[in-house]
């Protein structure tokens, strides 16, 4: 068939922009975006399409008695109709890590919104109300919604007949997985504190909220197989669940990544992949999909919500004795990414402190509850609100400053995690404080001005609850740690193809790479080290797809580290290429040639000393030089199952926060007036860049600390706020300024020294603005995100 | 039914429309116009912003049949319009603006970002791209869309009136500090240009 | 479905009259969020945004006669003097681009508890104009709501307009929501001042089954006024007058538990809401009357 419209076709940028690793260089997909060009995976559109629907189980937890699809199949304009009984192989379960979810439900559902059927149609319209003409006969049975009802020794099991690699160690069947971590002696630690604290914090449901919607198109291929455009985060870990359900070879299974509306970890695990495929394979016609807002709700994980029950002791002078905490993260009805968001939160939920004796342990649960799996900052989110919590109850309890507390416990460089593994790159948790700290403070009653107040810059904002009655200031601190990279021995690789040769007279490189580009920058920062290691100004970009190795996924801070590291190698693999050709060409002209490090910068080989030697055009003249080659960092190690050690880790990233809010105490409201951020980034390849996702991290820790939170009934395990309209995150009213010190300390591992960046921001924004929010409060607030209720003492119902 | 409107300074038709269908619908998926976003469909977001007789109004919440005779600018059609503007013309000749075929056909143009290279832009989407404002990106046409407009009404603003315009564009990337960085760059770009 | 569209207000009352089930639709904000979401599919849609007169205003004696489909942005634009509450209430209605196609006549017609509109109205005083191939009446706003979103609309019947009473003096307006913007109701308190007839009216908006005014408080608070001469001393109401006054509030709510927040949070914050506009329009009050006084 035809390609669709919206097909992505390669960019070339260079011949204006220049700009190599450490220069704000804009982004290639600029100009597509602000145009309405750049084409999302719900914009594909392709001659003769059908429009997939996903009939989904209105009920958390029921067996099927029966499905009925008569009526549904007999509407004119529907073109097929797909249950359970028609998927086409043996293979009927996806997962990321276990393959415990039903492509459509059988027998069971386990959640609210389980996909059970799905309708392909001539119209949206025609596939909704086909999908509504489905009758499902459902006999409910009891929900299991927290760790009593899941683990109660007659608990109905949410998995029967587990098989998976950590059915044999966990205590309960509905216990997805279990880390305990020990280190040192607790018991005698414990003797040694003058001050002990404890805390049980309550973490809520949060959603990666992305703005593109959960979308693609299949096309059926001419060799029986089907091209996806998709928006995912990993082509070939889609490609890999895929492939098996539909029955065909992983080389009939094309994929091609469409632009991605924002990720966040949401698109990690598969939504409507197979089901478009299957809709596609059935009727031999493309198939779109496009979820709805309420749809997407259901359509991917979420991030755990958490019970974290922490204990901490402090000698007197303001040293951390021990630690012990147990954190029981809620994985809903499928595994997704629930066993590495366990070995996260364990590992790292003593935070960025040095503490020697722990005991630790977290459990993630089965329960009829939203599916919860990736999102930015993975297991480290929940621990450090609960951690940050802990070190401000101590300081006040030690009657020390809560920043001059955590700097004289800070971890270093050298410091060993509860795991023992020592961090061997640079650990600046003291500087960051000290830097966050140092940051000027926002003025005063920014709120006045000579016309009254403006409500606009209060709590309440354009709503005019306060003209500045009942507000107080409060200022809080939180420093968090994050791992960078896929840990616990996971063979974390990544791919890159580079080309380079002349066209039109200039050397260009080509940089194809399978890297889901969703809005972090990837592809500007690929175009920057091909441009430093090639000396190259023009490159194009190739888009993402199967038909190059697998880069990973676009999650756990990893990809400029990894796919980055991935075209830096591959660009050095070409360079080398390249000189050898300018060897074997003009190698007796010149004895630097055999002699000196040679370099290639301005288009030129040059020597280090900076003698030039020859043109990039005169060496390649029409030669093609290609690489494709797998990069990885450096090996890690699982877990021990029963202590919790090993070197799990290959990376830290770190951010401290300071935020300043004002409360409307009466009313609860809160106006976050500054998040101000110090981060360490290794070296910032786009500094631009950088801002960017510490400022959009920053945010998602802000809402999520007053108001973001999916609500689950827990009578029925049902969503109660599945749209924007109930589901609220911040607006630009509710956002401050975020001011942002880099600090750039390398890390001699990693490419060019650098960081992974994105999510240790979204860990500390959340319990610095909790801490400010006390702060202005004077109460003790153990959960997030904060309400009204909270502030005002009203949050038990009348009745 | 049958909608005829005017996009981006082109009459259009669109046949066959299903009567619950939005505008938002019918540009994305009848006219080959897919710039405007389906995010939220709600309300809630911006991120289908047009002009609906010069007005920002959510296209997702203003039914096709709503449109007839009407006149629609969307974010493919911003940089005419804001040419138009500069130029003291309306879109009213129909000599601005894309073509049906043209929407339906285009191809990514694989240009150069930075200069905006074979794409002539308004100042509000050039501060976009200069600025850093644009991440995933879903966002950016109803945001500029929304500042375009504010910044017809109220050149000078001050920060708090940028972020009550936009108050109704959800951004889930950039946490907004760049976006108002971009809207601020473009007013201070159009006072220079007068 | 079926799409009617009719370019008259005639044509609009006789295409209601044939189609009783038509869903009238012009700003689209409530309707087009049923039909995207499938909660609603309306036999027939009846697009009243090609009837001119709906998007008009007029500006009379005692009252301004406002056209159902006046967009909330004209309403903060032009009428701020004239309808200070509620354009104070337009402000807060979700975004931008819904203000420029919202208008109090879907607010009217929806009949929301959570409608940003009726606090406003309900404390202003106003009539609201509908109209009928029968013939046009003019229901007074405190008898229009009859139940969670029912009104006492009748089947054939389209609302054409509002007579809201023209300000006597200050009004406010304040809602609460977790939002600093675009979001709905928590609750919301809208009170006005009507120094002609010395009394006080208020409105109370997503706390009770319907749009409600606190009564007991009104009565309170007039009698109060009233006793302590505060009308024509211009005194500083005392802080006991003011929580009495923002306790009846609190009484006069009905609220339940949902996603948006809890019956007690909603009690407590219309009483909040109720103390500090009761402080801001008599500051205003107080204020006014000293420049009058000055100038005399």
């Amino acid at each position: 068939m035809a390609s669709p419209s919206g097909t992505p076709t390669k960019i070339t940028q260079g011949s204006q922009t220049k700009g190599g690793i450490g220069e704000s260089t804009l982004r290639p997909d600029g100009t597509l975006k602000v145009t309405g060009e750049f084409a999302y995976s719900s914009d594909m559109w392709h001659e003769d399409m059908l429009w997939g629907q996903i009939l989904r189980s209105t009920v958390a937890h029921a067996e099927i008695v029966s499905i009925d699809t008569g009526e549904a199949l007999a509407m004119p304009g529907v073109y097929a109709v797909l249950t359970y009984d028609d998927l086409p192989t043996a293979v009927k379960n996806y997962g990321l890590e276990i393959q415990d979810t039903p492509v459509l439900a059988h027998g069971k559902v386990r959640h609210h919104g389980e996909p059970v059927a799905l309708v392909a149609a001539d119209h949206p319209e025609t596939a909704r109300r086909a999908a509504a003409k489905i009758k499902v006969d459902y006999r409910e049975l009891p929900v299991i919604t927290d760790e009593a009802s899941a683990t109660a020794p007659d608990a109905i099991l949410i998995h029967e007949n587990r098989d998976d690699h950590h059915a044999g160690h966990v205590p309960h069947p509905n216990i997805v997985h279990r880390q305990p971590i020990i280190r040192g002696d607790v018991a005698a630690a414990r003797e040694r504190a003058d001050v002990i604290v404890t805390g049980e914090y309550t973490f809520g449901m949060q959603d990666q909220a992305f703005l593109g919607p959960e979308s693609g198109l299949a096309v059926p291929e001419e060799d029986g197989g089907v091209h996806l455009y998709i928006a995912t985060q990993w082509l070939h870990s889609d490609l890999r669940q895929m492939a098996p359900v539909l029955g065909l070879p992983e080389d009939k299974v094309r994929m091609t990544l469409s632009g991605v509306g924002g990720a966040f970890g949401g698109r990690e695990d598969l939504s409507m992949q197979i089901h478009a495929c299957l809709l596609a394979l059935r009727t031999g016609k493309p198939v779109k999909i496009v979820y709805n807002r309420f749809e997407s709700f259901f359509g991917h994980v979420h991030r755990h919500p958490a019970k974290l029950y922490y204990e901490h002791g402090a000698t007197k002078d303001g040293k951390l004795t021990h630690m012990k905490c147990r954190i029981v993260l809620d994985g809903g009805a499928y595994a997704s990414a629930s066993p590495a968001v366990v070995g996260n939160a364990s590992s790292l939920s003593v935070g960025p402190y040095v503490v020697e004796d722990v005991d630790i342990e977290a459990i993630a649960l089965y329960t009829n509850n939203p599916p919860c799996g990736a999102m930015r900052g993975f297991g480290a989110v929940q621990a450090c609100f609960a951690y940050e919590a802990q070190m401000d109850k101590l300081a006040a309890k030690l009657g020390m400053d809560p920043v001059e507390f955590r700097r004289l416990n800070a971890m270093e460089q050298g410091t060993l995690l509860p795991t023992g593994q020592p961090v061997d790159s640079p650990a600046p948790v003291a500087e960051l404080l000290r830097r966050v700290k140092a940051m000027p403070m926002p003025p005063e009653r920014q709120w006045e001005s000579s016309e009254g107040a403006d409500v606009r810059q209060l709590p309440g904002g354009l709503s005019n609850t306060t003209h500045g009655e009942g507000v107080v200031r409060g200022v809080g601190y939180a420093v968090g740690i994050k791992n960078v990279g896929f840990s616990e021995g996971f063979d974390d690789y990544s791919t890159a193809k580079v080309r380079m040769e002349v066209v039109a007279g200039e050397p260009v490189a080509t940089v194809h790479t399978a890297m889901a580009e969703v809005g972090q920058g990837g592809v500007t920062v690929h175009a920057q080290i091909a441009r430093t290691e090639l000396g190259v100004t023009q490159v194009t970009i190739h888009p993402a797809d199967t038909q190059v190795g697998s880069a990973g996924s676009t999650s756990a801070s990893r990809q400029t580290y990894v796919t980055g590291g991935a075209v830096k190698n591959s660009c050095e693999l070409v360079r080398e290429k390249v000189l050898e050709i300018g060897r074997r060409k003009f190698g007796s002209y010149h004895p630097a040639w055999a002699t000196a490090e040679l370099l290639l910068e301005g288009g030129k080989v040059v020597t280090d000393g900076g003698e030039v030697l020859s043109d990039l055009v005169d060496v390649l003249e029409d030669e093609t030089v290609e690489v494709e080659a797998e990069w990885r960092h450096r090996p890690t190690e699982p877990f021990d199952l029963r202590t919790g050690q090993g070197n799990g880790h290959v990376q830290y990233s770190f951010a401290a926060h300071r935020a300043v809010v004002e409360v409307d105490t009466e009313l609860g409201l809160v106006k976050v007036i500054e998040l101000a951020c110090a981060q360490d980034v290794g070296k910032a390849l786009n500094p631009l860049s950088v801002l960017g996702q510490i400022q959009g991290g920053t945010t998602q820790g802000l809402g999520v600390a007053v108001m973001e939170e999916i609500v689950v009934d827990p009578k029925t395990a049902k969503v109660k706020n599945p749209s924007f309209t109930d589901y609220l995150i911040p607006t630009i009213l509710d956002t401050p300024t975020i001011p942002v010190d880099v600090l750039e300390l390398a890390d001699d591992h990693a490419p060019y020294g650098l960081r992974g960046i994105g999510e240790a921001p979204t860990l500390s924004s959340t319990p610095a603005v909790l801490a400010a929010i006390r702060n202005a409060t004077g109460l003790e607030l153990n959960r997030t995100p904060v309400r009204p209720e909270h502030l005002t003492g009203t949050q038990l119902s009348e009745g | 039914m049958r909608v005829n409107f005017t996009v981006n300074g082109r009459q259009q038709e669109a046949d066959d429309v299903w009567e619950g269908e939005s505008l938002l619908y019918v540009l994305r998926e009848r006219l080959g116009l897919p710039g405007s976003k389906n995010a939220c469909e709600q309300g809630e977001c911006g991120s289908c912003t047009v002009r609906l007789d010069g007005v920002p109004v959510c296209s997702c919440l203003v039914a096709a049949g709503q449109v007839e005779g009407r006149e629609v600018v969307t974010v493919e059609g911003l940089a005419d319009f804001a040419k138009q503007r500069a130029e003291g013309g309306g879109c009213a000749s129909g000599a601005c603006g894309t073509t049906l075929q043209n929407a339906q056909q285009w191809q990514a143009g694989g240009t150069d970002s930075q200069t905006g290279e074979g794409t002539e832009l308004s100042a509000i989407q050039q501060a976009f791209i200069d600025a850093g404002a644009v991440q995933c990106g879903f966002c950016t046409p109803g945001l500029l869309v929304a500042a375009d407009e504010m910044l017809e009404r109220n050149p000078t603003p001050t920060d708090a009136d940028i972020r009550e315009a936009l108050s109704g564009n959800l951004c889930r990337c950039t946490g907004y500090e760049k976006i108002m960085d971009a809207v601020r760059l473009a007013a201070a770009r159009q006072s220079e240009a007068v | 479905m079926d799409f009617l569209r009719p370019t008259s207000w005639e044509e609009a009352l006789a295409a209601k009259a044939e189609h009783p089930t038509a869903v009238p639709i012009a700003g689209g904000t409530d309707v087009m969020v049923e039909i995207n979401f499938d909660h609603r599919r309306p036999e027939y849609l009846l697009d009243l945004n090609r009837i001119g007169d709906l998007g008009e205003w007029e500006v009379g004696e005692e009252n301004v006669r406002l056209g159902a489909s006046v967009p909330y942005t004209k309403i903060m634009e032009n009428l701020r003097a004239e309808l200070p509450g509620l354009a104070l209430a337009s402000h807060t209605v979700a975004s931008p681009q819904i203000r420029n196609r919202g208008g109090v006549g879907g607010n009217l017609g929806t009949a929301s508890p959570a409608g940003d509109a009726h606090p406003a109205l309900l404390a202003a005083g106003a009539e609201v104009e509908v109209e009928s191939v029968r013939g046009s009446r003019r229901i007074p706003i405190d008898a229009f709501y009859t139940g969670v979103k029912r009104n006492a609309l009748a089947a054939d019947e389209l609302i054409r307009a509002v007579h809201v009473k023209k300000a006597d003096g200050p009004q406010q307006f304040s809602k609460v929501g977790t939002r600093n913007a675009m979001v709905i109701a928590v609750c919301a308190f809208g009170l006005a001042l009507h120094p002609g007839t010395r009394t006080v009216r208020t409105g109370i908006g997503s706390a009770a089954p319907t749009p409600v005014r606190a009564k007991a408080a009104e009565e309170f608070l007039n009698a109060a006024l009233e006793e302590g001469g505060f009308w024509d001393n211009g005194q500083i109401i005392t802080p006991s007058v003011a929580k009495q006054f923002a306790d009846l509030c609190s009484a006069a709510c009905n609220p339940i538990d949902d996603v948006r927040g809890t019956a007690s949070y909603r009690r407590h914050a219309v009483g909040v809401m109720a103390r500090r506009t009761l402080t801001w329009t008599w500051e205003s009050y107080r204020g006014a009357r000293r420049t009058i006084e000055g100038a005399a």
